[in-house]
């Protein structure tokens, strides 16, 4: 498929600025396209967003594609799945990789069955064969049980890759890049849908995926009260309160407190995990944090595998006593 | 409301991880022994997001799974839930397949099914958590689609679905028919009651095999992937954790807490 060339990332953008997950692309996308020896370029699509493209360029991209609309104010599924096919067919990659959030999970899938391609979802390493020069898809799966790697002979080769698996490059204004232009030129009647409202769930304090500090609590805090000792913990260390899966499907906790496979990623310093059992679907969430702290009742817990350090205890015991402690050594 | 949900059988995501093998020779998991497949979680809450419809506007619920050694107590779930119907493609040619063949073949016995106004996924199965098939299915089927939904209301032809985001939520309105994929954050999915268990006993589940779906078998399962699997294997866990042993639960406390600070990670 010798038409197919280079490397294009989607970079999302939030709040006015690029998301943190399209720099992580950029430093990702930077090492495949060097393994390829072809460029990588940057796609972004919004409205009022031509600001940006320099900041692509920073980060690593030596093109910038942008698509500049009003119809593009808001993420939905026809418009960005029309805008990305015309500006992979107009530019070929070879390889595509987008972020594994609510955006890239949804666009990326649609994309891939529209240009008769295959994605990876959630990928946590992608890397350059050596030998048939296809990219190399790793990524948990069996919920975090196991990990697979995939390949594809059809392009683009498409990839989603979660929040933190990959570093950035140092931002360098001095990097130069070329910005092209292209319009989206969609028909308003092909978006199908509509954004009626948008509600950000507003965070006290810290914001858990940027916590230095986690106080995780599971299914053994058994109720929304327990959850008032893990966030007096939790202030203590400057740091943000998560859950579990059940915590949040019992209406203990708000559903965006829920850490995993499916909630959110983090890597704090500090991650104590009370009460928690520590299924894989959770771990896939906590596993890149540096030090994890594990108080479970029950001796066999999966947690006591995955962390650093433990107490086999009733968190109701514990928690008190250490967290007085800590108050204690902080003070002094 | 003319209903359908994905649902599908897999190794039940709640089992204990030390009785996950993988066999690295197959690339295959073993059934872990004694622990009986389910529905995927996911696909539960689909389930439920099409029963909470059914409660407040009436209809008709058919439920469909592809697999090979579908176990009829596990994918008779939905039946007794509350579903009305619920369809097989059970068979050899169905097996292997990766998002592309099963969203195709889905797609297919859709296409055969004809009427519907809604189809429900599970955002992601708990098995390969890929989490495309739902907007594969959409795709081949020309239906806008909406994906991680945490709750759903129908008006006037149109479904109002509040779509999680990474900060909260987004309130969107798609006309029907449409597609849409569900998330836990619906809530938990009813159990089943002795009442719908009996019922569900007493429904024969619909078989389809490629021929009654009018499938290119080269477009279905194993034949008609388009990933290649390389490798699946179980990352090495290495590391050991200490164990704080005290006297009392207190006292391991302020032992951690001394620890935790001597090591200057408090």
């Amino acid at each position: 498929m010798a038409e197919y060339k280079g490397v294009m990332i989607y970079g999302e953008v939030t709040e006015g600025k690029l998301a943190a997950i399209a720099t992580e692309l950029l430093g990702c996308g930077r090492k495949l396209a060097d393994d390829l020896g072809q460029e990588l370029c940057a796609v972004l699509a919004g409205s009022d967003i031509s600001s940006l493209a320099q900041e692509a360029i920073a980060f690593g991209a030596d093109k910038v594609y942008v698509v500049d609309d009003p119809l593009l104010k808001d993420y939905q599924t026809d418009s960005y799945v029309l805008t990305l096919e015309k500006v992979v067919k107009q530019v070929m990659p070879q390889i595509l990789i987008l972020g594994q959030t609510s955006i890239g999970g949804d666009l990326a899938p649609r994309l891939a069955f529209r240009l008769e391609t295959a994605a990876s979802m959630g990928c946590v390493e992608l890397a350059i064969d050596p030998d048939s020069k296809l990219m190399r898809q790793t990524r948990p799966v069996y919920g975090g049980n196991a990990q697979a790697i995939f390949t594809g002979e059809t392009y683009p080769q498409i990839a989603t890759v979660r929040a933190k698996a990959m570093s950035p490059l140092k931002r360098d204004t001095s990097r130069q890049g070329e910005i092209i232009t292209i319009e989206a030129g969609l028909d308003p009647s092909a978006i199908r849908t509509k954004v009626l409202k948008k509600v950000t769930e507003e965070v006290e304090g810290v914001k858990l995926e940027d916590a230095e500090a986690v106080v995780c609590g599971g299914r053994g805090i058994g109720g929304a009260d327990g959850f008032k000792q893990l966030e007096e913990l939790a202030k203590l260390l400057n740091g943000a309160v998560g859950a579990t899966r059940p915590p949040c499907d019992n209406g203990w906790v708000p559903d965006g407190w829920q850490v995993g496979l499916t909630g959110k990623i983090v890597t704090p310093d500090l991650y104590i995990a009370v009460a928690v059992s520590g299924s894989s679907q959770h771990m896939s969430g906590c596993s890149g944090s540096k030090n994890i702290i594990a108080i479970n009742k029950d001796p066999e817990a999966n947690i006591f595998k995955e962390a650093h350090f433990g107490i086999v205890g009733d968190w109701k015991k514990v928690i008190p006593a250490f967290t007085e402690k800590v108050k204690e050594l902080l003070a002094g | 409301m003319n209903m359908i949900v994905c649902v599908k059988q897999v190794i039940d995501p709640e089992a204990p991880p030390a009785s996950f093998k993988v066999d690295p020779s197959s690339n295959t998991v073993a059934l872990p022994s004694g622990i009986s497949p389910v529905i995927s979680p996911f696909d539960e809450n689909a389930v439920e997001a099409a029963l909470r419809i059914k409660d407040a506007q009436g209809g008709k619920i058919t439920a469909i799974s592809l697999g090979i050694n579908l176990l009829r107590d596990v994918v008779r779930k939905p039946l007794s839930m509350g579903a009305d119907e619920l369809i097989l493609l059970d068979d050899e040619a169905f097996a292997g397949g990766d998002s592309w063949s099963t969203a195709y073949a889905l797609a297919m016995a859709i296409k055969k099914i004809g009427e519907y106004d809604l189809i429900f996924c599970g955002r992601q199965a708990a098995d390969w958590d890929a989490g495309q098939v739902g907007s594969g299915i959409a795709e081949i089927l020309g239906l806008p689609s909406v994906t991680l939904a945490k709750k759903i209301d129908i008006t006037d032809g149109k479904a109002r679905v509040e779509r999680v985001t990474t900060d909260g939520y987004e309130v969107i309105e798609v006309p029907l028919p449409a597609l849409i994929t569900v998330s836990n954050e619906l809530g938990e999915p009813r159990y089943a009651t002795i009442r719908g268990i009996m019922a569900a006993k007493k429904k024969e589940p619909v078989i389809w095999k490629p021929a009654d779906i009018g499938s290119e078998p080269s477009q279905l399962g194993a034949a008609g992937r388009r990933t290649k699997l390389l490798k699946l294997f179980q990352p090495v866990r290495e590391g050991k954790c200490e164990i704080i042993e005290e006297d009392s639960p207190e006292e391991a406390a302020v032992s951690l807490a001394l620890k935790l600070r001597e090591a200057k990670i408090l």
